[in-house]
Parts: structure tokens; C-alpha cells; sequence
């Protein structure tokens, strides 16, 4: 076993689902980018850098160039925030991903942040509308018609973990995870057998093991291997298979329990591998079954269901916990997990108020108990796109927090704090505080890299490929001590 | 083994304090409850739900 591992470096990045109220000719490229240009508007706007695809070049001509700056048609449509996080266009859909987080509660947070992020950016966009047209963004995963976009986790792990090992340890834990990781979801799509109501949004769309693409024939395992820091050392896992969540609480354990898998299984502390004889059948077999009664089977022969899965894996990481020199929280991943499973097994109804697939469900019992509704009335299917709406007076989600029916973590201005302020503890905090103190100088941002023009000679890069360095501990002092950009690129003795 | 474990778990020194409970509830008044939400509910609805989920179409991503 090793004695210490790789600091778990985590985010994640969240494609909204998008639409326009009564716009006969909605283009969800047109409107990502709306949304997107408005929130940056009175905020620093920095551009992207590496960037091939130029989404926003199509919002040309959309026809409200009298209202709005000359730069918004220039394709800024991928743009640094504050708090060190990248908001943009993917494809037809506004995305958010979180600055890197340096343990799962600040990761949490910060992807509580983007949801108020893009409620805060959707409202902005509502004055580009015609009347009676209103902006829409959803939390979620699918729109029940065969199409799903992704809620991506990502970990940083040990380049010499041999990809072998993951795929064998890892395929196991995300396949029977998904009893705590789903949002829910009425039906079924991409010709998967019929279902009433299923645990998870995307669970349909897995049809792979393992493979690189991310849109089609999605794989449990993706391989994508763009570490965004020095890949002599790391490897950015990139994790396909699971929902956006809107639960603090869900989203913690999410992420929390996945990194303390990985930390184990990069310490060698994962005894042996859960190995599955059908994984890709076992995810929407487990997602179909809301019960929890599914099994799986496993290649020593032993037929289990998701819950004893989890239960082993629990244990695993708990002893590995108890050992290992982690972060605080993941202590309270440990807690978490154990209350979650210990619920579920007795019945999963009573964990409504911490994850947004039984919360879901509670709310379309309660409606199909009350109107006397079938699974396929377009009602039911409104309420499960409804819950995951970002406007918190709309948002189904938002109304069970505000009638105090879910669990959460952080308080509203923690969030708020969130969405301008980077976390200390990562080269996100240098990003962010680089954009906001020095916005107007910097030329260009990335995960691992900036470029500044001082107004001084030519433009200069700084490279921040260690995500642990760039933190308050080691730039705090410099960026008090500075007050203009090339003093600061002076003092990081910067080329 | 596996409750061997999980008793352990449950000593290990965490942060609960940031968790704020939801207060619990039993029976009928949890039906008073839902009811009441629904109602709360009904009124932020979208209008027209069959058009709405129609409407509601997503291409690419990811």
C-alpha cells in the first residue's frame, strides 16, 4: 500500500438543458449563448483559450444587435469567472464547470454556485426576449426524448495507476452507486424496455464499458485523457455516467464517495474488484428499479443488488478513511454514505429530503395519489422537468428547500460567496483572483495556463500545471503585495 | 463484518453540524404536508403541459 497518495483534485462540469416559452424558432445555440453573454456582461470576459469549436460565432445575426455591445457577436461565448470557473457554450447548451476543488464539500459548493450562477444568468437574458417568451435552464440530464447531455465528474489520479485497474475497481462502483447518485426520471428512452419511473436520468444512454466517445454509444468507463496539468504525473479521470444533482447533500456524497474510492484504489487498499458479468445491462437494470430489488450478477457467480454492492465498497472506503491522512470531509462522506444506504434498505421514500430521485418520486406519487394521474400524463412528465428549473421560484427543487423538505449543507450566502469568490486551496484561486483584480490585462485564461498583456513588451503566459499550487497559501502575499498586473507577473518572476 | 464496519464508521470524527435536519415527520401529517405543497405547487406550474413537454427538445452536447 502506499503511503500517501495523490491529493484528490476534483470538479465538475454541468451542460443545462435549455428552452425558449413561446419562441416558434428557438435555437438553443442562439439562446446558450444569450445566456451566457448576459451573465458575463458586467463581469469580467475573458476569453478561452485552445478552443476549436466556436459556438458562438452562430449567434450572428440573432437580432437584437441594437441593444447589446459590439463584442457580444464576437464568439465570447467561453468565459472565467471570478470565483476560477469556466462558463460557456458546449454544442447547444450552457455549461458550467466548477473551479478545481481540493475536497468533495468544497466541490459541493461550488457546483451549488453554478446553479445560482446560471438562474442569475438566465434572468439577465430574459430582457433579450420578445414579450411573452421566457428563458428556461434545467438542471438535469435528458429531455425524455432519446437526447441526453452530460454531468461530467472529474478526479485527478496518479498517471501510473495502470488504466487496467480503474476499469476492473471503478466499472462495479459506478455501475451500483447509482441508487444515491440518480435525479430521477419518468419513463424510458434510446429503446430501453418501458418503465414507470426510473432512479436515473442517464442510465439509458450507457451502451459501452469502456471507450473514449462521450455522445454516442456512451462507455461506463470514458477514457478521455486531457489531465489539464502535467500528465507525466496525472490523469484526469472524466466520469460520464452519472446525473446532475441538485441535492447539496446528494452532490457530496456523489463526488465524495467516488474520490475516496479512487484514493483507495490508487493506495491499493481496494481488496478485490466487484467484477460484473454484464455491467452495461446492470445500469439500467439497477436504474429501472426504484424498489432497489434489481441483481446483477458477478463473474465469481454471486448474484447481488446494488445496495450489498455499496455496502461493500462502504466498507472498504471506510476502513481506508480511517487510516489514510485525507481531508476532514471525507469523514462526513463516510457518515453520509452509511445514513444513505442504511435509508434506502429500509425504504428509500424516507431519504426524500437528501436525494432528488426520491424527492422526485414523492412528488409524483403525491400528484398521481391526488389527480389520479397515469405515469404517461404530460403532467407527471412536466413536474419531473419542472424539479430541475434553476429559477428558485419556479424550480420544483427550490420549493421542496424552501418549504424546508430538503437537507442542505451550505447556506444561500455561502453559495453567493461561492459564485464570486474562488476556493483557496487550488490554482483556481489565482485564476480567479487574477480575473478579478486584473481582468482587463489578461489575454486569455485555461485550466493550466494564463496570458497577460501588461501593455509592457509582449504578451506573457503563466503555466499553472500543479492544480494544488496557485492556492492563498502560496500567492496570498503576492497579490497583496502587488497593485497592477506587471507588478505581479514581476513577482512570479514571470516570462 | 460489513456492521462491524459501519458502527465503526459512525465514531469517526465528522462535521454534522453543518447539516441542517429536515424536522420528521409520521402519517398523516406527512399527507397534510404533500397536500399542501402540491397546492403550492399547482400554482408555479407550467401552463399547458402537454405542449411544454412536447416543446422540450435537446440536441447535442457532451
Amino acid at each position: 500500500m502506499r503511503s500517501v497518495t495523490l491529493p484528490k483534485v476534483l470538479g465538475t462540469e454541468t451542460e443545462y438543458g435549455i428552452t425558449i416559452r413561446n419562441q416558434a424558432d428557438f435555437n438553443p445555440v442562439l439562446a446558450s449563448s444569450t445566456v451566457i453573454n448576459s451573465y458575463a456582461g458586467g463581469r469580467a470576459r475573458i476569453q478561452w483559450s485552445f478552443d476549436e469549436e466556436s459556438p458562438g460565432r452562430d449567434a450572428r445575426g440573432f437580432g437584437f444587435e441594437d441593444s447589446i455591445p459590439s463584442d457580444f457577436e464576437t464568439g465570447l461565448v467561453n468565459v472565467v469567472l471570478t470565483n476560477g470557473a469556466r462558463l460557456y457554450v458546449d454544442h447547444a447548451h450552457p455549461e458550467y464547470s466548477t473551479p478545481e476543488c481540493a475536497e468533495p464539500l468544497s466541490l459541493a459548493l461550488y457546483d451549488k454556485a453554478g446553479e445560482l450562477v446560471m438562474a442569475r444568468a438566465t434572468r439577465a437574458a430574459q430582457r433579450f426576449l420578445g414579450e411573452g417568451e421566457r428563458m428556461l435552464v434545467h438542471k438535469n440530464n435528458s429531455d425524455g426524448k432519446g437526447n441526453s447531455y452530460g454531468a461530467h465528474e472529474n478526479f485527478l489520479i496518479a498517471r501510473d495507476i495502470p488504466f487496467g485497474d480503474v476499469v476492473r475497481h471503478f466499472t462495479g462502483f459506478l455501475v451500483s452507486r447509482q441508487i444515491y447518485t440518480g435525479s430521477g426520471k419518468v419513463g424510458s428512452e434510446n429503446g430501453r424496455p418501458g418503465v414507470e419511473f426510473q432512479i436515473t436520468q442517464r442510465a439509458d444512454f450507457f451502451e459501452e464499458e469502456v471507450g473514449l466517445e462521450t455522445t454516442l454509444k456512451r462507455p461506463i468507463i470514458n477514457t478521455r485523457d486531457e489531465p489539464h496539468a502535467d500528465s507525466t504525473k496525472y490523469r484526469r479521470l472524466h466520469v460520464i455516467i452519472g446525473d446532475a444533482t441538485r441535492s447539496e447533500v446528494q452532490t457530496f456524497l456523489k463526488v465524495g464517495s467516488a474520490a475516496l474510492i479512487l484514493d483507495a484504489l490508487e493506495a491499493g487498499a481496494l481488496p478485490e474488484p466487484l467484477l460484473l458479468t454484464d455491467p452495461v445491462q446492470a445500469v439500467w437494470q439497477i436504474s429501472h428499479d426504484p424498489s432497489l430489488g434489481a441483481t446483477f450478477e458477478l463473474a465469481d457467480g454471486r448474484t447481488i443488488t446494488a445496495l450489498e454492492a455499496q455496502w461493500q465498497y462502504l466498507e472498504w472506503a471506510a476502513k481506508y478513511q480511517r487510516e489514510a491522512d485525507l481531508p476532514a470531509s471525507y469523514g462526513q462522506v463516510v457518515q453520509v454514505w452509511e445514513e444513505i444506504l442504511t435509508d434506502l434498505e429500509q425504504d428509500p421514500l424516507s431519504t426524500a429530503d437528501r436525494l432528488d430521485w426520491t424527492a422526485k418520486q414523492r412528488l409524483l406519487l403525491g400528484y398521481r395519489d391526488r389527480d389520479g394521474l397515469d405515469w404517461d400524463d404530460p403532467k407527471l412528465r412536466l413536474l419531473d422537468l419542472q424539479f430541475h428549473d434553476v429559477d428558485p421560484d419556479r424550480g420544483l427543487y427550490d420549493r421542496l428547500v424552501n418549504s424546508g423538505r430538503m437537507q442542505r449543507l451550505f447556506t444561500d450566502d455561502e453559495v453567493a460567496s461561492a459564485a464570486i469568490s474562488p476556493p483557496e486551496e487550488t490554482r483556481a484561486y489565482f485564476r480567479g483572483t487574477c480575473v478579478e483584480r486584473f481582468g482587463d490585462a489578461i489575454v486569455a485564461a485555461n485550466w493550466d495556463s494564463m496570458v497577460f498583456d501588461t501593455g509592457e513588451d509582449a504578451l506573457k503566459r503563466v503555466p499553472m500545471m500543479e492544480p494544488l499550487r496557485g492556492g492563498k497559501d502560496r500567492v496570498g502575499d503576492l497579490f497583496a503585495a502587488v497593485e497592477t498586473p506587471a507588478e505581479l507577473l514581476r513577482a512570479l518572476g514571470g516570462d | 463484518m460489513a456492521e462491524q464496519e459501519r458502527k465503526q464508521a459512525q465514531k469517526e470524527d465528522v462535521e454534522v453540524d453543518d447539516v441542517v435536519e429536515a424536522p420528521a415527520e409520521q402519517g398523516e401529517e406527512i399527507t397534510e404536508r404533500i397536500d399542501d405543497l402540491l397546492d403550492e405547487i399547482d400554482s408555479v406550474l407550467e401552463e399547458n403541459a402537454e405542449e411544454f413537454v412536447k416543446n422540450y427538445v435537446q440536441k447535442g452536447g457532451e
